[in-house]
C-alpha cells in the first residue's frame, strides 16, 4: 500500500488529475461522436507550437529566479525580429529563418537588460518580473503604433501608418516547419518539421545544461552560497539564465507564430505567460528541479488537454468559451499549487 | 535642508503632479470638465484603494488579492438585480451578500497566504487569476446551466449572464441618498462648505471631549474657515459658473467615504490594529510576544477583502452598468498603482496616501487620452501611455521596496542570516 502511495506521490497528484481530465474529454468526444484524427492532429501541432515557451522557463528555475513571468520581453522581441522578415518580404525558410535570427539578437539585448534588472531584486523576481514585463508590452504597443514599417500586410490598411493588431504570415512563411517531411498516419497528420525544430532545440538546451556553464547555473540554484565560496561570479551567472531564458520566448514565439499563421501585437503577449508556466510545473518541475523532460511532458499534457477540450466544450455550451475559462482555472490553480509547495517560512 | 527632505520623500506624488498639470495643460480642456470626471471616478475607486491600506501595515504588502473582494461585491450586484430589487434596499443587500461571500473568500485567501509566507504579493496576485476563472465559470455555466433562473439579464440561450448588466435600478441610490431632506449631489462649492463645516464641527466635538485645544486644532480649524469663506465668495462669480455647473458632489458617498477612513484609522488604534503593526513591523518578534500572527494576517486579508467588496458596489452604483464579466479584472492593478503614487510604499500606506493616490492617478487616466489626441491625433497613443505608467509605477515601487529592505536587511547584520539559507525564489 504503502509502495502505491510513494509511487503515487512520485507521480505527482496534479498531473493524475490532468490526466484523468484528458481521459474523461477524449471519452466525452467519442460518445459526442467527433472526428479522432482531426483531434490528435490538432493536439500534436499545438504542442509542437508551445512547447518552445515552456521551455523558456526552464534556465531561469534552473539559475534560481523561478518561473520567468516577464517572458513577455522575450515574445516582443520576437515579435519584432519576424516582423522586420516580413517586412522585407523574405519568404518561406529564408524568411522565418532570418526572423528567428533578428529575434535572437533583440531577444539578447532585452533579455541582458532584464536580468541586469531582476539581479538587483534577488527573491522577488516573479513578482517584479510580471510587472515589468507588462510594462514593456505596453511600451511596445506605442512603438508599433508608431513603427516605421511599410509593408502593407503590416500596417493597418488605412492611414498608412501603425501595425495591425494580427498579421498573417500566410504570403510569408505560414507552417514552413509544419509541412517539412509532413505525413499522415491513417488520418492524423503528423508535422515533422516542427517536432524535429522543437526537439533539436531542446537538445542544445540540454547539453548546454550538461556543460560546464550549465552546471554553474544549476549550483548557483541549488546552493548560492556555495556557489559564491566555490568563486562563482553569481550574477554572471543569472544573466545568462535569464537571457537564455528570453532568447527561447523569443525563438518560441516565432515558432508559434509560423504554425498559428498569425502574429499578435500590442496587448496580445501579455496573457501568454501563464500557459506555459502552468505547462512546465505540471510537467513536474518545482523551484529546485527541473529538467528538460518536465517542460516536454508538461507542454503535451496541458496543450492536449486544452485542444481536446475545446470542441467537446462547444458541443456542450454552444456560443461560450469554457474552454477559456478551463484554461484560466486550471493554469492559474497550477501555479498557485506549485507556490504553496515552495513554501514560505513556516512561522 | 528640510525642503530637500520632504521632496525626496514625497519624490513620486510630486512628479506625478507636474505630470497631471502638463497633461491638463496639453490636452486643453477646461479645468472644470476634467474636475468634474475625476470627482466621478474619485467616488468610484477611493474605497477600493482604501481596502489596501490594512493589509501593508500587517506586512502583507499590496493585497492585489483584492480582486477577489471586487468579485463578490459584483457578485452581490448580480444577485440583487436577479431578485429585481431596487434602490436603496438593492444596495444594502448587494453590501450583505458581499459581505458573507468575501469574508469567506477572504478567509480562504488569508490561509493561503499564510502558506507561502513572505511571497505574500505574488500569490494573491495568482489567487485574483484563479478565482477570475471560478468567477466566470459560474456566472457562464452554473447560472442557467445548472441553476435555472429566468430573467432579462440572463444570455438568449438561457445560459450565462450577459456581458453587460445595466444598473438603473439602482444607479445613484446612494449618491442622491438624502438625509433629512438634505444631501444628494450638490454643486462643487456646496460640497465644500458642507465638508468644512462638518470636518471643524467633528474637530470641535473631538477637542471638547478631550479638553485640548492646542495649536494643530486652531491650524485646522482656520483651514476650514479659509474653505468656507473662499468658497462663499467663489460661488457667486461669473467665472466660476461652469465649474458650479458641472461638477457635483455626491455627499452621501463622500460622507460614507469618510466615516471609512475614520473607522481604519479608529481600528488601527485598537488592540487588534496593534497587533498588526507589530506583526508588519516583525512577525518574529510577535509571534515571542504572543500575539497569534496567522490568525491576525487572515483578520486582515478578511478586512481587506469586505472593503474591497463594498468598493466596488459603490463603483457600479456610480457607473451604472456591470461589466460582468472583466470588470473586476484590473481593479487590483490599478488601485495598486493608484496608492503607490500617493507615496505609499509596501511597507507603509495610509488613507492620505490613499485619497493623494486616487486624484493624481485618475487625474492622469482622465487627461491622457485627451493630451495623446491632441498631440498625436490618436487617443490610443494615452491609453498605452497610462498603462505604461501603471504596470511601470508598481514594478518601480516594488523594486525599490526590494533594493530598501535588502539594505537595511545589511545594516542590521541580519543579513548573516539571510544568506545562510539558499535563496528563496519565486
Amino acid at each position: 500500500m504503502s509502495v502505491v502511495r510513494r509511487k503515487i506521490r512520485e507521480f505527482g497528484m496534479p498531473r493524475i488529475i490532468i490526466i484523468a481530465f484528458i481521459l474523461l474529454i477524449l471519452v466525452g468526444a467519442l460518445l459526442e461522436g467527433q472526428d479522432m484524427a482531426t483531434l490528435i492532429s490538432d493536439s500534436l501541432v499545438r504542442v509542437g507550437q508551445n512547447m518552445l515557451m515552456a521551455l523558456a522557463m526552464l534556465p531561469t528555475i534552473l539559475v534560481g529566479a523561478g518561473l520567468n513571468m516577464g517572458i513577455a520581453i522575450g515574445i516582443v522581441s520576437g515579435i519584432l525580429g519576424g516582423l522586420i522578415s516580413v517586412e522585407l518580404g523574405l519568404v518561406g525558410w529564408g524568411g522565418l529563418m532570418f526572423g528567428i535570427l533578428l529575434a535572437i539578437c533583440a531577444g539578447t539585448v532585452g533579455g541582458f537588460i532584464y536580468s541586469l534588472l531582476l539581479n538587483r531584486v534577488r527573491g522577488s523576481e516573479m513578482l517584479i518580473g510580471n510587472y515589468l514585463g507588462s510594462t514593456v508590452v505596453y511600451l511596445m504597443c506605442m512603438f508599433w503604433f508608431a513603427a516605421p514599417f511599410k509593408n502593407p500586410t503590416i500596417i493597418w490598411p488605412m492611414g498608412g501608418k501603425g501595425v495591425r493588431t494580427t498579421i498573417p504570415v500566410s504570403d510569408f512563411f505560414e507552417k514552413v516547419l509544419n509541412r517539412f517531411l509532413m505525413f499522415k498516419i491513417g488520418r492524423v497528420t503528423i508535422p515533422t518539421g516542427l517536432f524535429l525544430f522543437v526537439f533539436l532545440v531542446c537538445f542544445l538546451v540540454y547539453l548546454f545544461t550538461k556543460s560546464r556553464t550549465g552546471m554553474i547555473l544549476r549550483t548557483v540554484g541549488n546552493n548560492p552560497s556555495y556557489a559564491a565560496m566555490s568563486g562563482i561570479h553569481i550574477n554572471k551567472a543569472r544573466i545568462i539564465g535569464i537571457t537564455l531564458s528570453t532568447v527561447l520566448a523569443a525563438i518560441g514565439i516565432n515558432v508559434y507564430a509560423q504554425s498559428y499563421g498569425f502574429y499578435q501585437t500590442y496587448e496580445g503577449p501579455l496573457t501568454m505567460a501563464f500557459t506555459p508556466m502552468a505547462a512546465i510545473l505540471l510537467g513536474g518541475a518545482t523551484m529546485k528541479n527541473v529538467k528538460i523532460r518536465h517542460a516536454v511532458i508538461g507542454t503535451f499534457l496541458i496543450q492536449t488537454l486544452l485542444t481536446t477540450a475545446l470542441p467537446v466544450c462547444n458541443q456542450l455550451f454552444p456560443e461560450s468559451n469554457l474552454s477559456e475559462v478551463f484554461r484560466i482555472i486550471i493554469s492559474n490553480g497550477i501555479i498557485l499549487y506549485a507556490l504553496t509547495q515552495a513554501g514560505g517560512d513556516r512561522r | 535642508m528640510k525642503i530637500k527632505r520632504f521632496l525626496m520623500s514625497n519624490a513620486v506624488p510630486i512628479l506625478f503632479a507636474f505630470l497631471c498639470i502638463a497633461g491638463i495643460r496639453l490636452s486643453g480642456t477646461p479645468i472644470a470638465t476634467i474636475l468634474s470626471d475625476v470627482v466621478n471616478r474619485f467616488d468610484r475607486n477611493i474605497l477600493l484603494v482604501l481596502s489596501l491600506i490594512i493589509p501593508v501595515t500587517c506586512g502583507l504588502g499590496m493585497n492585489f488579492g483584492i480582486v477577489l473582494g471586487a468579485m463578490c461585491g459584483q457578485m452581490g450586484l448580480v444577485f440583487v438585480t436577479l431578485m429585481n430589487l431596487t434602490g436603496m434596499t438593492a444596495i444594502l443587500a448587494a453590501a450583505l451578500i458581499g459581505l458573507v461571500t468575501a469574508v469567506i473568500c477572504g478567509i480562504l485567501a488569508g490561509k493561503l497566504l499564510n502558506r507561502t509566507k513572505g511571497q505574500e504579493m505574488i500569490t494573491s496576485m495568482i489567487v485574483g487569476y484563479f478565482s477570475n476563472g471560478i468567477y466566470q465559470f459560474i456566472f457562464l455555466f452554473l447560472i442557467g446551466g445548472v441553476i435555472h433562473i429566468s430573467h432579462k439579464i440572463i444570455l438568449s440561450g438561457g445560459v450565462g449572464i450577459k456581458n453587460t448588466i445595466d444598473l438603473s435600478h439602482l444607479q445613484y441610490s446612494l449618491d442622491n441618498l438624502k438625509i433629512f431632506g438634505l444631501g444628494g449631489k450638490v454643486d462643487v462649492f456646496t460640497g465644500i462648505i458642507f465638508f468644512a463645516v462638518f470636518f471643524a464641527a467633528c474637530m470641535t466635538i473631538s477637542a471638547l471631549r478631550n479638553r485640548k485645544f492646542d495649536r494643530n486644532y486652531i491650524i485646522r480649524t482656520a483651514i476650514c474657515a479659509v474653505f468656507v469663506v473662499a468658497s462663499l465668495i467663489m460661488t457667486g462669480q461669473e467665472r466660476f459658473m461652469m465649474a458650479k455647473m458641472l461638477i457635483r458632489i455626491p455627499i452621501p458617498s463622500f460622507l460614507l467615504v469618510t466615516f471609512f477612513c475614520w473607522l481604519i484609522t479608529w481600528f488601527m488604534k485598537t488592540k487588534l490594529g496593534q497587533d498588526m503593526r507589530a506583526i508588519g513591523h516583525d512577525r518574529d518578534v510577535a509571534l515571542a510576544s504572543g500575539i497569534k500572527v496567522d490568525q491576525t494576517r487572515i483578520i486582515a486579508v478578511v478586512i481587506s477583502t469586505v472593503l474591497a467588496a463594498w468598493g466596488q458596489i459603490m463603483f457600479y452604483q456610480n457607473l451604472g452598468t456591470v461589466d460582468a464579466y472583466y470588470g473586476h479584472e484590473k481593479v487590483g492593478t490599478f488601485c495598486v498603482a493608484a496608492i503607490l503614487i500617493g507615496g505609499a510604499s509596501v511597507k507603509k500606506a495610509n488613507i492620505g496616501h490613499a485619497i493623494l493616490g486616487t486624484i493624481l492617478f485618475h487625474l492622469l487616466y482622465n487627461v491622457s487620452p485627451l493630451a495623446s489626441q491632441k498631440l498625436f491625433n490618436d487617443s490610443m497613443v494615452g491609453g498605452y501611455f497610462r498603462m505604461t505608467i501603471c504596470y511601470g509605477v508598481i514594478a518601480v515601487a516594488l523594486m525599490l521596496h526590494v533594493w530598501e529592505s535588502r539594505n537595511s536587511g545589511l545594516k542590521e547584520k541580519r543579513g548573516e542570516k539571510k544568506s545562510g539559507k539558499p535563496a528563496k525564489a519565486l
